[in-house]
């Protein structure tokens, strides 16, 4: 059943932009229209390209904020995270503790 | 057959009806949502859309390309490992692979992880165990992960817990002893949400999932909503999905209020102004499947629920579309024709942030 909403319905998560656009709901209460077009204007794409796996694909192997398939080495986990967080400007809560383990304390 | 559409009965039961059947039920859904809860009901145009969408001959449907929206769980990635009676599957995975294959495989937008009874009291004498997963699994999950589960405020009444049960005391006349027992239950459930939201939040929980609040009554959403108030102020950037469980939040005590808002008897569009006014960054609808009226009955009428609410709400709002809920047939297994739909209408015509 919930794959039949994801094929229906759903953004696509980390396929396309769906990850992206849920930070912002999150952390932000934005209503879907606006988390959209506020991760569109970050990636520096058009709305429509947000489930556009063709542009997604490259876009988040450049920014190394995870892909769907595997790339041996490319960061996945909590270190892509900590660069959705840069891209998007908003606080991750993993990512913030992560960087507090740090030895060098994140910076 | 000729001229007739296949559809579902609330059941899943395979029904074959006429287009001006499923016009009547559609009309009818609407009307009944309306007139319940004193909100617009749909407007011809839409209720001929939906007609469409019901009527659509392919088995499976979609939204328009671009009116996508996100898709958060209550828990779907423990149906790969999970039994029967939660809907799952039984693949031998641990939690850490359900959670990355539900990510990866499915291409979920989040994810989440939560205990074996899908509640939050039995939770709390393995925080830390829940902890350790959590942190563990946060640490290599790319999109947000969720820790969720229900209130159930069930489990504080005898025999399962502290509080003499109101259901007993209802039925022996005593109402005040039945209200102070929910009143005494919902100081220790919101403890407990708390405890545990809390402790997440050590380690570096990304959002809470307070799902299907008010199946006990009036009382259990009121406990999550001053849990997430609590929450808030001393963790406000802890994301929280704070999901009801009906369209109409069952006045089993009966008084309770929040805000100077009498929580009995809330439809949607009230529901989203108190857990907006909490605090929380999600609200999830919920609208219950009758069993015996249509699909197109059920969606109507969820429709019409989710469509007002997103229109006075602040928050997003992800309608829950479980089995059971919203229009899904209410059934163990349900058929993927009638879920399409019911994802389709509730985004282009309910106006869903989510789902």
């Amino acid at each position: 059943m919930h794959v039949a909403h994801i094929m229906a319905s759903c953004m696509g998560g980390i396929r396309t932009s769906g990850d992206l656009v849920a930070w912002m709901q999150m952390t932000h209460k934005m209503k879907i229209h606006e988390a959209k077009a506020y991760v569109a204007k970050k990636l520096g794409i058009d709305e429509e390209d947000l489930t556009n796996e063709e542009v997604m694909r490259e876009l988040r192997k450049d920014l190394g904020i995870g892909t769907v398939t595997s790339i041996a080495g490319s960061p996945k986990g909590i270190r892509a995270k900590w660069n959705v967080a840069n891209l998007l400007g908003v606080k991750i809560r993993s990512v913030e503790l992560f960087k507090s383990q740090l030895t060098f304390n994140g910076v | 057959m000729s001229g007739k559409i296949i559809t579902r009965m609330g059941d899943g039961e395979r029904v074959l009806l006429t287009r001006s059947e499923i016009k009547k039920d559609i009309e009818e859904g609407t009307k009944d949502a309306a007139e319940r809860a004193h909100i617009p009901p749909m407007t011809p145009e839409e209720q001929k859309q939906l007609l469409e969408i019901i009527a659509d001959p392919s088995r499976v449907v979609s939204v328009e390309r671009g009116q996508e929206v996100i898709v958060t769980d209550d828990g779907c990635s423990m149906s790969f490992y999970s039994g029967q009676d939660g809907g799952g599957v039984g693949a031998p995975l641990s939690r850490m692979q359900a959670v990355l294959v539900y990510e990866r495989a499915c291409g979920a937008d989040t994810t989440s992880l939560g205990h074996s009874d899908y509640s939050y009291k039995p939770v709390k004498p393995i925080i830390n165990f829940e902890m350790n997963d959590y942190y563990n699994i946060s640490m290599v999950s790319t999109a947000p992960f969720f820790y969720g589960a229900q209130p159930n405020m069930g489990l504080y009444y005898q025999p399962d817990g502290p509080c003499e049960n109101p259901a007993e005391l209802f039925s022996a006349g005593k109402i005040d002893e039945a209200r102070a027992a929910q009143e005494e239950a919902l100081q220790y459930l919101k403890e407990d949400l708390v405890f545990v939201a809390k402790k997440l939040s050590e380690v570096g929980c990304e959002g809470i999932n307070f799902d299907t609040s008010g199946s006990a009554g009036d009382a259990e959403f009121l406990a999550t909503l001053e849990a997430v108030a609590e929450l808030k102020k001393t963790i406000p950037d802890l994301p929280i999905l704070m999901g009801s469980s009906g369209e109409f939040i069952l006045g089993m005590h009966g008084e309770l209020k929040y805000e100077d808002k009498q929580l009995a008897g809330m439809y949607p569009h009230d529901q989203v102004k108190v857990v907006e006014s909490a605090g929380a960054d999600i609200f999830g609808l919920a609208v219950s499947t009758n069993t015996s009226k249509s699909v197109p009955w059920n969606l109507a009428r969820a429709v019409t629920f989710l469509k007002h609410a997103v229109s006075v709400a602040k928050i997003p709002i992800h309608a829950n579309v479980g089995m059971g809920v919203c229009g899904v047939p209410m059934m163990e297994q349900p058929p993927i024709d009638s879920v399409s739909r019911v994802s389709k209408a509730l985004v282009q015509i309910g106006k869903a942030d989510g789902l």
